[in-house]
């Protein structure tokens, strides 16, 4: 048996040689990483951990790996953001609406990654219902990042980001190998650029929604966050696919994503949108993007600065769209027929206290004002105009298309920043997506992969986006990044004393 | 054109449209796979998104779909190729997502019309559109003194609501349009018609006006659930409207309930406290795109409509008064068509209908009852008749039989001895012996009192028990006597 620290720090790739040459065993690798959520119980990564379900999973995997028909996935311990339905296993969406919800289902995702042969650690935290950019809106209180400041004390815990904040963490921290997540308007890649690991969105309709306890229908999306580039392609390959059960999924076939990436980038033509801005730009993004554009030109590919005006509109766009189909999707949880309710005088009463009670402060907020913006009288002024702009901002991106293979740009507009800043004002907090936002309204695949470190110490990313159903050359093109910057992915700062 | 309602100080007109809910015959519900069948234990047909779980999703059932296009197709009507699914959105315990999936802007069907019978002669109603949404669960208030009861089996199976252009004008022209409508429907099998069972529904919408004039303020009668109630409900709210308005007073915009036992309507809820929707289009269901061919492939495998299938009973040359009869459902007149195939005495197979299925199978109950007599086994004995196995009267007596035990056509007729004598030799072992029997009649008939051959008839059928084959006894005689 190798050393667990040795074993912690395998990705999924060479997890995957080690257990096929049988250097170890799925149960070895399963107790490593169950003694590394013990270790790190106090960053607060998962809602619900399932250490029995972990281990069987691994037994059954070390027996498919004896037969000899293992897959890919096959004995990877991975985290399930707590927003995956999970037949007989606590699904909460990190809200206290939802009670003790266990799902009588499994979502398609975790279910392919399940028949793949993954292994469920646990179910990670995140926003409630996705509906935040740092993991403070979770009912079971937020993880906290790995990183930390150089030379920053106690008390001074960074957010991961959100909502996929559980996720990342747990990844950056090795308390899994990989983890799923979803995103909606950045909630994979943000917190994967917070956190120092890979995050993918893939092009909506390229994996399922059918189980995902849904935010808002039109963006959300499953995708990876890995380690590397590579360990993100391969968790892809077991999460996309067509599925008849959601009727906004794609019949596309699912290309070898790890094959792709062996592609490289040269002639690639990489797009750099000047529209990407925040004003005043941070100079460690400004270095970091120009650094990442340097990388990109030494690997081979072509350089061309790309104009996308409706990039401003973006963000108020987004928060319409979602947020009017958020307020229907959550009306659901009415108390009526599972999760939590309380009681009342009469019917009205008994709704207005159990969604009172049952939602977070931000998630109220952000149901009143999808309610608002489709009310009689609004509609025209925000939701239906909101679509209008999605449509310009959709065409803005297939114009750029023309003449680039894929986009560079920012993350974020800054790294990780303190748990409790940006609580007070919900539009501070909302400006963290300004650059993941605009291609989540046009549906296409976008990646962070890290790019390296602030003066502080701490990750950025960089967001990598691609042409529908590209996910190829995103992943060539984040990995040809990732390989230039050497990123050492190991947080400078673990839990200890938090 | 239309009638008047004369009032104290002169006439009134009324301005009626109508919307009618038709559940769509289907295995499934609109979206969710699970099963529509009507009648069964309470919450036993839910799907998972029925319940509205958190992370399920909508699938939409073709069938359904084909449906809402024959209907369309039916009603002259333009299929729109591009529609689009919307959330309407309010809360009720019955209505799990709290929101119903319905279409909005932009129906599957568009503008067409239905021409209807009235006593002026025939009338053309326009159909504003036909949409597809999903019905929602029933909430049982009468359980329990202090809680409310939900059942689901309902939640999420398909309708069709098909709304009427303000063109009618008396609660007899009402009544005829959904007679009409509801034997378009059944003829295309999309829905049962079932008014009882709440297959079809009605919502009338009334003003009055004088003729002529501008139109007055409308209020809503829901949920009507029989062409009688819809004729009752409309005289009662029109005479309502007209005491109000000719007392001065005016007629507030609202929705009201038709109370049958009292033969009045009462306001539901008014204008004031009503809901707004925030329909949107729903982001699971992308737009609901058709091919033109598909739409096409439809229209050129409708089924016959009644009217054309009347048309055809007539050229038949059946008495009216069958046709009649027999096209008063979809079923009997489908139970018809399978009776008498490959039969081509049709006047015949349309008096057994008449006289011996339709009271059996169509009278006895508000649903007929087909597995009982199935048309096979009818067809059967129609063909026995008229290949002379068995007569007129031996029939009667087989339907009645094959009604009472639940027997097939063939084991009735061999168990109760019903089959003709047609064995040319046991006919001829009964000639032989009423000849013997008869000297000097036969002396008489072969010196030409041929009339005699009667009597000969009469005295072998009685031997054989009425069981003979008339027409073979006939020759047989004949080839005797004449030898």
């Amino acid at each position: 048996m190798a050393d667990l620290s040795e074993l912690l720090a395998l990705g999924i790739a060479d997890a995957r040689d080690g257990l096929r040459a049988r250097r170890f065993t799925a149960r070895e690798l399963t107790s490593a990483y169950l003694a590394a959520m013990d270790e790190a119980r106090a960053l607060n990564l998962y809602i619900t951990e399932t250490p029995e379900r972990a281990l069987a999973d691994a037994d059954l995997a070390d027996a498919r790996l004896q037969a000899g028909h293992a897959e890919a996935m096959t004995g990877m311990p991975i985290a399930l953001k707590d927003l995956f339905c999970t037949e007989g296993v606590r699904t909460t969406a990190a809200s206290r609406i939802l009670g003790d919800f266990m799902p009588p289902y499994e979502s398609t995702v975790s279910g392919k990654l399940r028949a793949a042969g993954a292994v469920l650690l646990g179910k990670a935290n995140q926003d409630e219902f996705a509906m935040g950019s740092s993991n403070i809106t979770s009912a079971f209180g937020p993880s906290i990042n790995p990183w930390r400041v150089t030379g920053a004390g106690v008390g001074e815990a960074l957010t991961p980001g959100g909502s996929s904040g559980g996720s990342a963490a747990a990844v950056a921290a090795g308390a899994a190998i990989a983890a799923t997540g979803t995103d909606t308007g950045g909630s994979i890649r943000q917190p994967a650029a917070y956190c120092g690991v890979v995050g993918l969105k893939p092009t909506y309709g390229r994996c399922s929604r059918w189980g995902v306890i849904a935010f808002a229908s039109s963006l959300d999306q499953p995708g990876p966050i890995a380690r590397s580039v590579e360990d993100a392609a391969i968790m892809l390959g077991a999460m996309a696919g067509h599925d008849p059960k959601d009727s906004t999924s794609a019949a596309q076939p699912v290309p070898d994503f790890e094959a792709a990436l062996q592609g490289g980038v040269k002639g690639m033509c990489v797009g750099v949108p000047k529209d990407y801005r925040v004003d005043p730009m941070p100079p460690d993004v400004e270095a970091a993007w120009a650094r990442g554009v340097e990388m990109a030109k030494a690997a081979g590919a072509e350089i061309v600065e790309v104009s996308l005006p409706m990039t401003k509109p973006a963000l108020p766009t987004y928060y319409i769209v979602a947020l009017a189909e958020a307020s229907a999707n959550l009306a659901r949880y009415d108390g009526v027929r599972y999760g939590a309710r309380q009681e009342g005088a009469d019917l009205a009463e008994m709704y207005a206290a159990t969604r009172a009670e049952g939602f977070g402060a931000e998630v109220r907020r952000r149901i009143l004002i999808g309610t608002y913006v489709l009310s009689a009288g609004y509609y025209d002024a925000y939701y239906k105009k909101a679509q209008r702009v999605r449509a310009l901002i959709a065409q803005d991106f297939s114009t750029a298309f023309q003449s680039v293979d894929v986009l560079l740009t920012p993350t974020a507009p800054g790294p990780a920043f303190g748990l409790n800043e940006k609580t007070e004002d919900p539009v501070a907090m909302y400006l963290n997506d300004v650059f993941t936002v605009p291609a989540s309204l046009a549906g296409l695949p976008a990646m962070s992969v890290p790019i390296g470190l602030t003066a502080s110490g701490l990750p950025l990313g960089l967001q990598v986006i691609g042409r529908p159903f590209d996910e190829a050359s995103v992943l060539r093109l984040g990995r040809a990044i990732e390989d230039a910057a050497g990123f050492d992915r190991s947080p400078r700062l673990l839990a200890g004393g938090v | 054109m239309g009638q008047v309602i004369e009032g104290r100080d002169g006439p009134w007109e009324m301005v009626i449209g109508l919307e009618t809910h038709a559940q769509v015959v289907s295995k499934a519900k609109l979206f969710s796979g699970a099963s529509a069948e009507f009648g069964a234990a309470p919450n036993s047909h839910v799907g998972f998104l029925d319940a509205g779980m958190p992370g399920m999703l909508p699938v939409v059932n073709g069938v359904c779909v084909e449906a809402a296009v024959k209907t369309g197709i039916a009603l002259n009507a333009a299929i729109n190729l591009v529609s689009i699914f919307d959330r309407k959105n309010y809360f009720y315990p019955d209505l799990p997502l709290g929101y119903q999936i319905s279409q909005f802007s932009d129906p599957i069907v568009g503008k067409g019309h239905l021409d209807i019978e009235t006593e002026a002669g025939p009338k053309r109603i326009g159909i504003t559109r036909l949409h597809l949404e999903q019905d929602a669960g029933k909430s049982l208030h009468d359980q329990d003194p202090l809680r409310t009861f939900i059942d689901l089996n309902r939640a999420g199976v398909g309708l069709m609501e098909i709304v009427s252009e303000p063109d009618i004008r008396s609660g007899e022209e009402a009544a005829a349009y959904v007679a009409k409508l509801r034997e378009i429907l059944e003829d295309l099998g999309v829905c049962d018609g079932n008014m009882e069972e709440g297959s079809l529904r009605c919502d009338v919408n009334l003003s009055l006006r004088r003729p002529g004039g501008p139109l007055g303020t409308r209020t809503e009668i829901k949920n009507i659930n029989s062409i009688r109630f819809i004729r009752q409900a409309i005289a009662c709210e029109a005479a309502r409207q007209i005491e109000i308005l000719e007392e001065g007073g005016k007629i507030l915009q609202e929705t009201r309930l038709f109370d049958p036992d009292i033969g009045e309507t009462r306001a539901m809820r008014s204008k004031e406290e009503s809901h707004d929707y925030r329909y949107f289009p729903d982001p699971d269901l992308p737009p609901l795109i058709l091919d033109q061919t598909y739409v096409d492939q439809i229209r050129a495998t409708m089924p016959e409509m009644r009217g054309d299938r009347r048309r055809r009973l007539e050229r038949d040359n059946i008495p009216a008064a069958n046709v009649e009869i027999i096209t008063s459902s979809a079923k009997s007149m489908n139970y018809f068509t399978d009776m008498s195939e490959n039969f081509e005495d049709k006047i015949l197979a349309s008096n057994i209908m008449v006289n011996e299925i339709m009271p059996r199978v169509f009278y006895r109950n508000s649903n007929p009852d087909i597995e009982r007599l199935r048309p096979s086994e009818a067809n059967t004995i129609i063909n026995m008749i008229s290949s002379g196995n068995i007569s007129g009267r031996q029939a009667k007596e087989a339907f009645e039989f094959m009604w009472e035990e639940g027997k097939s056509a063939a084991d009735v007729v061999a168990e109760r001895g019903l089959a003709q004598m047609s064995d040319d030799g046991a006919i001829k072992a009964l000639v032989d012996q009423v000849v013997a029997a008869n000297p000097d009649k036969v002396a008489e008939y072969r010196s030409g009192k041929t009339k005699l051959i009667g009597f000969f008839v009469g005295q072998v059928m009685k031997a054989s028990q009425g069981k003979a084959n008339p027409q073979a006894v006939n020759a047989l005689l004949m080839a005797r006597l004449d030898a």
